[in-house]
């Protein structure tokens, strides 16, 4: 069985960005860039499964420019076998649609079982890019998932709901999405980084996969968050709920 | 211009971001029909019809539903969808599940967790755990929008719809239901409460949550949690709140034992007034917080328990 796992370059998430004093967007100058946290949960998964003989293969996939190599080497470096890079100018933005769309290609030419990718990138928070890659090749699909197991040509799927836990069965090939809480990633280690330099990475230019790179969706401009000042240190309880009902009336 | 909202439901009650569905959709147009779509949902689409607002309410009620398999309701949702030019759900974890399917199979960019409507073509939404607000436009011929709920009103229930059966069914050989544990509590939810207290890890373990039960029940709130909390086991997930929790922007929001990062910020900060309790007078949850108390929460809850 092959695994397949789009991987994301984004802001490490320890760093609280700014917005540019111009509002064309944030500055990401000199900024710590790392995998997107769900996508490292999603190459652990694919290994994992790999390691209990289900799997036989696990390539990662990342769309950028050239810096998002950084991404594949680390995912080979963490036990995957070979790394796909869809390479994009320099600065280019490419909206969720666009990247289900070019995956969808390397989809049709892998043909993998399974395609795990992260539920959301923490940059720009959209959640939608497994769902449109399900959409567009007809698999289907399982998001915000805690649990996965393969078994008979079909996926169970554990997925964090609002209500609580939803168990779906899939058949396969199918799209999973990963929650927080599937795995801890492991650190590689310093030979897996050696050895994951001589892994192949099959480098295309986007213009090959002959999809529309216009976006529709224009970002007109980006703003800082009201800032929420803090209050006052309140000395102990009484005080407390003194104020919460005389000074915020939000007790009765 | 025309809208679709898609109502939120457990199947059992129209759930109140329905209502602020609707409300975020009067900033498109007046002309506002809301799709249920689940089993034995004729209850809901009537509470649905009540909404203030609503035009028609469209029921889809079938087994293949039930459980919003996303598979059923994306082919269900574009079908309807072709009279609309905008297409309205919740932020919640199932409009995240179909949303992007139905705007892959219509071809369209989605905007995801909008917190305002400029205007019909133009959308703010926060992007990078809410650190930077964005407004974007889109010239898609149709618009898939998912509404962050917490931050729009609710619609009133003062209306009078009607409701049309729709026996279109959509099911997919491919996916099934096999099971779901959901948390039965008394308490309100999260998204709806008005008055929320999350533990953190300085809850320590699980059992430390009832310190909240007393305060939550005098204050008939609900009960939420760090990812810190969750991930250690002291609570299940669907309390998480933050980025990648629950977004909730209640009255009043009491932080016990969390020490504010962003992540969990990101879901608390839109709350009215927020309370920390918290030993450390330099956590960072103190600097969102309007009103603070520093201390250790194993004196301080019972405290506060007995002077509501
Ligand atoms: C200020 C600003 C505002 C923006 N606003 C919008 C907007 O409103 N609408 C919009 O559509 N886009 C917007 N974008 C573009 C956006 O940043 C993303 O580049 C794009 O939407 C890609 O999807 P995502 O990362 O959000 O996907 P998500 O759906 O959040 O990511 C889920 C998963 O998809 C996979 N994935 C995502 N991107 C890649 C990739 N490049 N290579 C490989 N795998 C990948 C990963 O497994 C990831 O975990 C904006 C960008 C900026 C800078
Ligand atoms: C991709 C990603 C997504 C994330 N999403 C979320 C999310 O959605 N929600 C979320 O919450 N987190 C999220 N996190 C995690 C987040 O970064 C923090 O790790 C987490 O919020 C910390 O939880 P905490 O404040 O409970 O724990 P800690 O940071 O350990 O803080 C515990 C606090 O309790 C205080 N304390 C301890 N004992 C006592 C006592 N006896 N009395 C009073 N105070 C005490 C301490 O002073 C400390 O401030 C995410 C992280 C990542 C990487």
């Amino acid at each position: 069985m092959k695994i397949l796992v789009p991987v994301k370059r984004a802001v490490d998430y320890n760093v609280k960005v700014r917005v540019k004093p111009d509002n064309s967007g944030v500055d990401l100058n000199n900024v710590k860039m790392a995998i997107n946290p769900f996508c490292e949960i999603a190459i652990e998964e694919a290994i994992r499964l790999k390691e209990k003989g289900v799997a036989t293969e696990v390539v990662v996939v990342s769309i950028g420019d050239k810096a998002c190599q950084e991404q594949i080497r680390t995912g080979l470096a963490l036990g995957a076998d070979r790394g796909i890079h869809i390479e994009t100018d320099a600065g280019v933005v490419v909206d969720s649609l666009q990247v289900a769309k070019l995956l969808q290609k390397v989809v049709e030419a892998e043909k993998p079982d399974l395609v795990i990718l992260g539920k959301q990138a923490i940059d720009s928070d959209n959640n939608q890019t497994g769902q449109m890659l399900a959409a567009l090749t007809g698999m289907p699909q399982g998001t915000f998932a805690s649990e996965v197991v393969v078994a008979d040509g079909t996926v169970n799927v554990t997925r964090e709901i609002d209500g609580g836990l939803q168990t779906v069965k899939l058949q396969l090939p199918a799209v999973v999405t990963t929650d927080l809480r599937l795995n801890e990633p492991r650190y590689a280690s310093l030979p897996n980084i050696m050895k994951a330099k001589r892994k192949p990475i099959d480098v295309k230019p986007v213009a090959d996969f002959d999809v529309d790179m216009t976006s529709k969706v224009t970002v007109i401009k980006v703003e800082a968050p009201a800032q929420r000042v803090g209050g006052v240190k309140v000395a102990d309880v009484a005080e407390l709920v003194h104020k919460l009902k005389n000074e915020a009336k939000v007790i009765a | 211009m025309s809208v679709l909202v898609y109502a939120e439901h457990d199947n059992e009650s129209l759930k109140i971001e329905t209502n602020k569905l609707v409300h975020a959709a009067l900033g498109v147009s007046s002309d506002i029909v809301v799709l249920v779509a689940g089993s034995g949902c004729a209850a809901i689409a009537e509470a649905a019809a009540k909404i203030s607002g609503v035009c028609k309410v469209i029921l889809a009620d079938n087994a293949v539903y039930e459980h919003q398999l996303p598979e059923n309701i994306a082919d269900l949702v574009v079908e309807v969808a072709a009279d609309y030019s905008h297409v309205f759900a919740a932020a919640t974890t199932t409009g995240k599940n179909f949303m992007p399917r139905v705007a892959a199979l219509l071809d369209v960019a989605q905007i995801s967790d909008i917190i305002k409507v400029e205007s019909e073509d133009t959308f703010v939404r926060p992007i990078y755990a809410g650190n930077a607000i964005a407004t974007v436009q889109s010239t898609e011929i149709k618009k898939i929008v998912t509404v962050r709920a917490a931050s729009f009103d609710a619609a009133a229930n003062d209306g009078s719809a009607s409701v049309e059966l729709l026996d279109t069914i959509k099911t997919s050989e491919k996916s099934s239901y096999v099971s779901a544990e959901l948390t039965v509590s008394a308490r309100p939810e999260l998204t709806a409460a008005d008055v929320i207290i999350s533990g953190g890890r300085g809850m320590q373990n699980g059992e430390n949550f009832v310190l909240l039960n007393g305060i939550a029940d005098k204050l008939g709130a609900a009960i939420g949690a760090s990812r810190a909390a969750v991930d250690a086991g002291f609570v299940p997930n669907d309390m998480q709140v933050g980025q990648t929790g629950k977004i909730v922007a209640p009255q009043l929001y009491i932080a016990v034992g969390i020490s504010g990062a962003i992540q969990h910020l990101a879901g608390m900060k839109d709350s009215k007034v927020i309370v920390a309790i918290n030993k450390d007078e330099e956590a960072p949850i103190f600097s969102v917080a309007d009103y603070g108390l520093v201390g250790d929460l194993f004196d301080l809850l019972p405290q506060l328990e007995a002077a509501l």
